[in-house]
């Protein structure tokens, strides 16, 4: 809110939220909260449903403007809605070519879907895909304009378990082409300790406790280290009784 | 062993089962389904109408129906194409013709024009919708007598008239089509760094199509109602004028000519819409009936 701090960039990576303020009428939802992800950080900001976790990434992604406080976010980012929200009317590559300028925009698009395993189904129309298939296609066109920043809000929540864990994979996949810090909203602890370079559990509106994950791709899957941080994640969650 | 024998078959109800059993290709049945459809319908949605016509042509010829009340259908094509022969039918149709559609002209254009910027600029919305709303409440027909004393009776109250019939559900639709877009999608569009052009192109426009083809439809229906109204003032040529002498002879049949080609045009302004709406809506999924 203050005006000494409105134009010039403090950083140059990564983001950088500080103190900032939402409220709807009389209810606030982020209270002064705080928050950075680092260069190529993949941050999982954990917390039950109505926390304000999409709210957050709202104001991320600036399709909403905080009411104090201060965001700084790179101009080149990308957000993946929690439905997929292709375009009824145009097929497969011309979603994902929508954001797209340029001569070679078609080739981009192609590999974007080729790095999503969609190779062959340029052509389908969005009604032909299936719920994955579709999610594929929101990350490619996410992916296609090389953000540094992707946002992604609770994207494969509306996904089957089975189709869920291969798209874990494909995001890990994914990072290593693609370097952008990366913030992933959920309510899912084990979709969180499977992508996680960090988690931070959201409660009253602000960041309570982060965790550093630094845990081999098989430790995350099962390890003495991953049930410590499911259960201490839990309890962050004030889930501890129930486990 | 006996543990595991199924309980007595007396006992237990009989419950009814559904058995699934390949049928086969499904285009392939599709295609088998079609020609079944196409043997069982083969009049498809004009099995009722061809029903009607087969009733009164019996009833004519036995008849029972008067030909003064109203003439068999044959008679009605004899008539028909007596009236082309002599050379009156043909010059009718064609100012008819005329008519509707420089009438559908400037109705189409005004209400597009009017309509693409009600529904993209709040400007053009407070401009143009209450102007709309109020004429949307205006009945056609009441308009006719001011048309006549503000425009006269000749050919400029006609198009007009047409005009008003067909521009106000045009801009009534279109508006509505454009503010009806998924706001999700604009969202996300937005989100992809598409800049202003590209989100009018690729999603403003093709998420109101399908209420542009309704109000299309409407334009159409309403200029050929606007049509047969407009021909009953001081018509001395197209196909009112040529109802309103035939009412005046009481030749019943030659009535009936005017009216049937005011269904077939109407008929046809239809297919014309759902030929569009096949071709520009093919992203569409619909429901097949079966």
């Amino acid at each position: 809110m203050t005006a000494a701090h409105t134009t010039t960039p403090r950083t140059h990576t990564g983001v950088l939220v500080e103190q900032v303020v939402r409220r709807f009428g009389d209810r606030v939802v982020l209270d002064r909260l705080d928050l950075t992800i680092d260069d190529d950080d993949l941050v999982v900001l954990l917390g039950p449903s109505g926390c304000g976790k999409s709210t957050l990434l709202r104001l991320l992604a600036g399709l909403d403007k905080p009411d104090g406080g201060l965001i700084e976010v790179p101009a080149n980012r990308a957000i993946v809605f929690q439905g997929d929200r292709l375009l009824p009317w145009q097929r497969v590559l011309g979603n994902v070519t929508l954001g797209l300028r340029g001569p070679d925009a078609d080739k981009r698009a192609r590999k974007a879907l080729s790095e999503v395993n969609l190779t062959g189904r340029e052509k389908a129309w969005p009604k032909q895909l299936s719920g994955g298939e579709a999610q594929r296609v929101a990350l490619a066109r996410a992916l296609v304009s090389e953000p540094e920043l992707v946002l992604l809000d609770e994207p494969f929540a509306a996904l089957d378990a089975i189709t869920r864990l291969r798209m874990h994979d494909l995001v890990r996949d994914l990072r290593r082409r693609h370097h952008a810090s990366m913030l992933l909203v959920t309510h899912d602890v084990d979709e969180a300790i499977a992508l996680a370079d960090r988690i931070v559990v959201m409660s009253n509106g602000r960041i309570g406790d982060a965790h550093t994950v630094h845990l081999s791709p098989a430790d995350r899957e099962a390890s003495v280290a991953r049930e410590e941080l499911r259960a201490a994640l839990l309890s962050d969650l004030g889930l501890a009784s129930q486990h | 062993m006996a543990l595991l024998a199924p309980p007595a078959a007396a006992s237990a109800p009989v419950r009814p089962r559904d058995i699934f059993l390949p049928g086969g290709d499904s285009r392939r049945r599709s295609r088998l389904g079609t020609l079944r459809g196409r043997l069982r319908w083969p009049l498809g949605v004009y099995t009722t109408p061809a029903l009607i016509l087969v009733v009164w042509e019996v009833l004519a010829q036995a008849g029972i129906l008067k030909p003064t009340y109203a003439p068999a259908p044959t008679d009605i094509l004899g008539t028909t194409v007596e009236l082309w022969q002599d050379g009156v039918l043909g010059p009718d149709l064609a100012i008819s013709l005329q008519r509707a559609g420089i009438g559908l002209a400037i109705g189409l254009t005004v209400g597009i024009v009017t309509g693409v910027l009600g529904g993209f600029l709040r400007t053009g919305e407070y401009l143009f919708n209450g102007v709309a709303q109020i004429l949307n409440t205006v009945p056609l027909l009441a308009v006719l007598p001011l048309f006549v004393v503000w425009f006269g009776i000749d050919e400029l109250t006609k198009v007009l008239l047409i005009a008003f019939g067909a521009g106000v559900p045009m801009y009534l639709n279109l508006f509505a089509a454009i503010r009806g877009v998924d706001q999700r999608l604009i969202e996300m569009a937005r989100t992809t760094g598409a800049g202003p052009w590209r989100v009018v192109t690729r999603v403003l426009v093709p998420g109101a199509l399908p209420g542009f083809l309704v109000g299309l439809r409407f334009s159409l229906a309403y200029s050929i109602l606007g049509l047969v109204a407009a021909e009953t003032v001081n018509a001395d040529e197209g196909l009112g004028f040529l109802i309103t002498q035939a009412q005046t002879y009481l030749q019943t049949n030659k009535v009936f000519v005017g009216l049937v080609i005011y269904s077939i045009l109407g008929l046809l302004a239809d297919q014309f819409v759902r030929i569009l709406e096949q071709v520009l809506l093919r992203w569409r999924p619909s429901y097949e009936a079966v």
